[in-house]
């Protein structure tokens, strides 16, 4: 392997130092002078720690003509992850070692990022009975984050013997939350524009309602429960409640509900159609504030690319979902950097510590500090470029930002001391990861 | 005025002129020979993904009387069965070169989407979309409104009219579409319905709202010009809307007796169809009062106008 001296870059947003990389590890951080390495011009630039993400739709297997690992890995590369989750809701479902085991191969063979499969908590996704859930986490993928994502671990003995049982190999189960009875036919946030639109509404009380009941739960087993895309201002409240009492929750929120509100809905476009769905500004603010003070963990993306044809459609038979991967990081800057309610520090804690602490990723999320495994992201904030989905590396063009003109850009990702991204474009994928 | 998709669109002065148009067509079609010249060599489909004789049928009368030639193109024996996308639906009816897409479909937006996606050229006009507008519907209500209780109805708004709408507000595209209009033409609207069947989210709508019909009916809310009934599907009480269809009925059907407390000159309308003995009886339905035959022939007239002015201007290249 090679060895890279990024110059001039501001650790966390703070003073410009160089960064020596060496043999996949940081070897230096400070002033290097002719060491011999390939020098990365980082003047101006922001160091974090390659980012993490807990929730991504690779849809490989069964959906390869939405997504691949392959073009997942490198959108995510390219939006400055060097670890992805890869949800469960494929085809066939990942609730056996066999298929997680296979989406994590997938991802070393094609070196882009690290791929760590997300179990299904139930067979099928069906909500009925366990999937083999040890057999997941004694698989070579080693799975820690387990759920249902898509649908919601409604019945309350099944979701209390989930949280119970993954205790037994330091799991967390990732609720999906959405009350299933009140949300049939839903097709947008319940309110004032639902109303009006003439269109189902997705309440927010069936959001919450779940969240309430999990974190007693969780409380009174004593298990570990993550909370996948909070969107709602009593979502908020209600874990902001739970964190008080010394629940082990954590939460995560999208970077599409940062930033967006249900008044998209009224073009009718299905770009904005997603679960759970846009809500109101006054959520999104309050989403903000919660993740600006720790009440919500984590950003995550729940990267959910889909065939063109899926969302060129009239609303209610539309998919939901929006692509993220390649936009996410920017999104933050807009909506909480720029706005001045998280530093950089807070940005690598929210977007590469913390999600790789709750999805147990040993190796990621780690400081930039000699003798640390070399996952970086670097990043230009006073970039500013429009998002054409037809340029992105995912093969979904759902993107909800599409026209947009973002804030700050990812100039290089480096892997395992490898630039997967170089100059804002793809570089070179890793040939031999890491265990 | 490029489509029409939600009575939302339309200003005061749109909604007068599309009723005062009406009302001319309407005067032809007292004539021995109904047919005009106006709308030759013009193409109108009348695009329907979901059963809707009488308003097809009422769109079709209208292009016709205007001598456009009329495509009807429904879901049923038609590619749309076999799963045709709206977006190929809409390519194939570009390609064939239709100048107005009247369509009806089952989900709500689907018109506005048919408008703005780019898929087809020509003018939407919103026949019906799932739960959210109805607009030809509303503008024969207003027409029907104007006609009966105002004395010099060319150019008039209804300003100082007092309408009670009741029924399944929820589900209703008549409902919305005429919240909008009435209160654009200056008229007072009274939503009246169970709880189950009020939209959360309303707050901010121009109007009131009611549970209790009878005090409604009894002047609670000012004096009634009319009352207008909404369909209540039976099925919604499996949904728990309701406990029952009879309880319903009893307390917010509109029966004889509910009638007879009405202000005298008060009109009963329902846009049809009527689920007889369930939101409405038949004393009530067949009243003096009663404009709901009416309202069929003014749809006629309204049609007519509607879409004279959306494809009369696009013809002259101007906003109509």
């Amino acid at each position: 392997m090679g060895s890279y001296v990024i110059k001039g870059a501001r650790p966390l947003g703070g003073p410009a130092t160089d960064i020596l990389i060496e043999d996949g590890l940081v070897t230096q951080v400070g002033p290097v002078t002719a060491s011999g390495a390939q020098v990365i011009d980082a003047d101006g630039l922001i160091a974090l720690p390659g980012l993490v993400d807990l929730h991504t739709h690779l849809r490989e297997p069964g959906r390869e003509d939405a997504e691949t690992v392959e073009t997942g890995t490198r959108a995510a590369a390219m939006g400055g992850w060097t670890a992805v989750h890869a949800m469960a809701n494929t085809d066939p479902v990942a609730d056996t070692a066999g298929v997680v085991e296979q989406v994590w191969r997938l991802g070393r063979e094609y070196g882009w990022v690290d791929v760590r499969p997300v179990g299904a908590v139930t067979v099928g996704l069906a909500g009925e009975r366990l999937a083999e859930l040890g057999a997941m986490a004694d698989s070579a993928a080693g799975v820690r984050v387990f759920s249902d994502d898509g649908h919601c671990v409604w019945d309350p003995v099944l979701m209390r013997r989930a949280l119970e049982y993954v205790k037994a190999f330091d799991g967390v189960v990732a609720q999906h939350a959405q009350e299933p009875r009140l949300t049939e036919g839903a097709q947008m946030h319940e309110g004032s524009v639902s109303a009006e639109l003439g269109l189902t509404g997705w309440p927010a009380v069936a959001e919450e309602a779940i969240i309430a009941r999990d974190v007693l739960l969780a409380g009174h087993v004593g298990s570990r429960l993550h909370v996948c895309h909070v969107s709602t201002a009593g979502s908020v409240e209600i874990l902001r409640w739970a964190k008080g009492r010394g629940i082990d929750v954590t939460a995560e929120v999208t970077p599409h509900h940062l930033l967006l509100t249900d008044e998209l809905v009224r073009s009718y476009d299905p770009v904005f159609k997603v679960n759970p769905p846009l809500r109101t500004a006054a959520d999104v603010q309050a989403v903000r504030e919660a993740l600006a003070d720790g009440t919500i963990d984590i950003v995550a993306t729940d990267h959910a690319p889909h065939p063109v044809e899926a969302k060129d459609c009239e609303w209610g038979v539309a998919s939901m979902g929006m692509t993220g991967l390649e936009t996410a990081l920017s999104i933050v800057q807009e909506a909480m950097v720029d706005t001045g309610l998280l530093t950089w520090d807070q940005v690598a804690d929210r977007m590469s510590v913390k999600p790789a602490r709750i999805g147990r990723v040993a190796s990621q999320g780690r400081p930039i500090a000699a003798g640390e495994p070399a996952h970086l992201t670097l990043v230009d904030p006073t970039a500013r470029w429009e998002c054409d989905p037809a340029t992105q590396a995912t093969m979904g063009r759902n993107s909800p930002v599409r026209g947009r003109t973002m804030h700050g850009r990812v100039v290089a990702t480096i892997y395992a001391g490898r630039p997967t991204v170089l100059d804002g474009v793809l570089n070179e994928a890793l040939s031999e990861v890491p265990l | 005025m490029r489509h029409l998709l939600s009575t939302a669109d339309l200003s005061q002065a749109e909604a007068i002129q599309i009723l005062d148009v009406a009302d001319q067509m309407a005067a032809t079609q007292k004539r021995e020979i109904k047919k005009l010249p106006t709308l030759r060599g013009r193409t109108v489909v009348n695009l329907f993904y979901e059963d809707s004789t009488r308003t097809r049928i009422s769109f079709e009368a209208a292009a016709k009387r205007l001598s456009a030639d009329v495509i009807n193109f429904s879901a049923k024996g038609s590619s749309v069965s076999k799963g045709e996308s709206l977006k190929d639906t809409a390519l194939t009816l570009k390609a064939m070169g239709a100048d107005a897409v009247v369509v009806r479909h089952s989900v709500s937006g689907a018109p506005h989407r048919l408008a703005h996606a780019g898929w087809i050229d020509g003018t939407i006009v919103n026949a019906g979309d799932g739960t959210h507008e109805h607009p030809t519907q509303a503008l024969l209500d207003a027409y029907t409104l104007r006609q009966r209780l105002v004395p010099d109805a060319i150019g008039a708004d209804l300003k100082g009219k007092r309408v009670a709408i009741v029924g399944d507000v929820l589900h209703s595209r008549v409902a919305r579409s005429n919240v909008t209009l009435l209160n654009t033409l200056g008229a007072e609207v009274v939503l009246v319905t169970p709880p189950t069947l009020l939209p959360v989210g309303i707050d901010h709508w121009p109007c009131t709202t009611s549970y209790d019909l009878d005090d409604v009916v009894n002047g609670g809310h000012g004096d009634l010009d009319a009352v207008m009934m909404l369909r209540v599907q039976r099925e919604r009480m499996h949904d728990a809307f309701f406990p029952s269809a009879r309880e319903y009925s009893r307390r917010y059907g509109l029966d004889a007796r509910r009638m007879n407390r009405l202000p005298e000159g008060a009109l009963v309308m329902h846009p049809g169809p009527m689920n007889r003995g369930l939101e409405i009886t038949a004393e009530a339905a067949d009243s003096p009062r009663s404009t709901i035959v009416e309202q069929v022939a003014n749809g006629v007239a309204v049609r007519m106008a509607v879409l004279y002015l959306l494809l009369s201007g696009q013809a002259e290249g101007k906003d109509a």
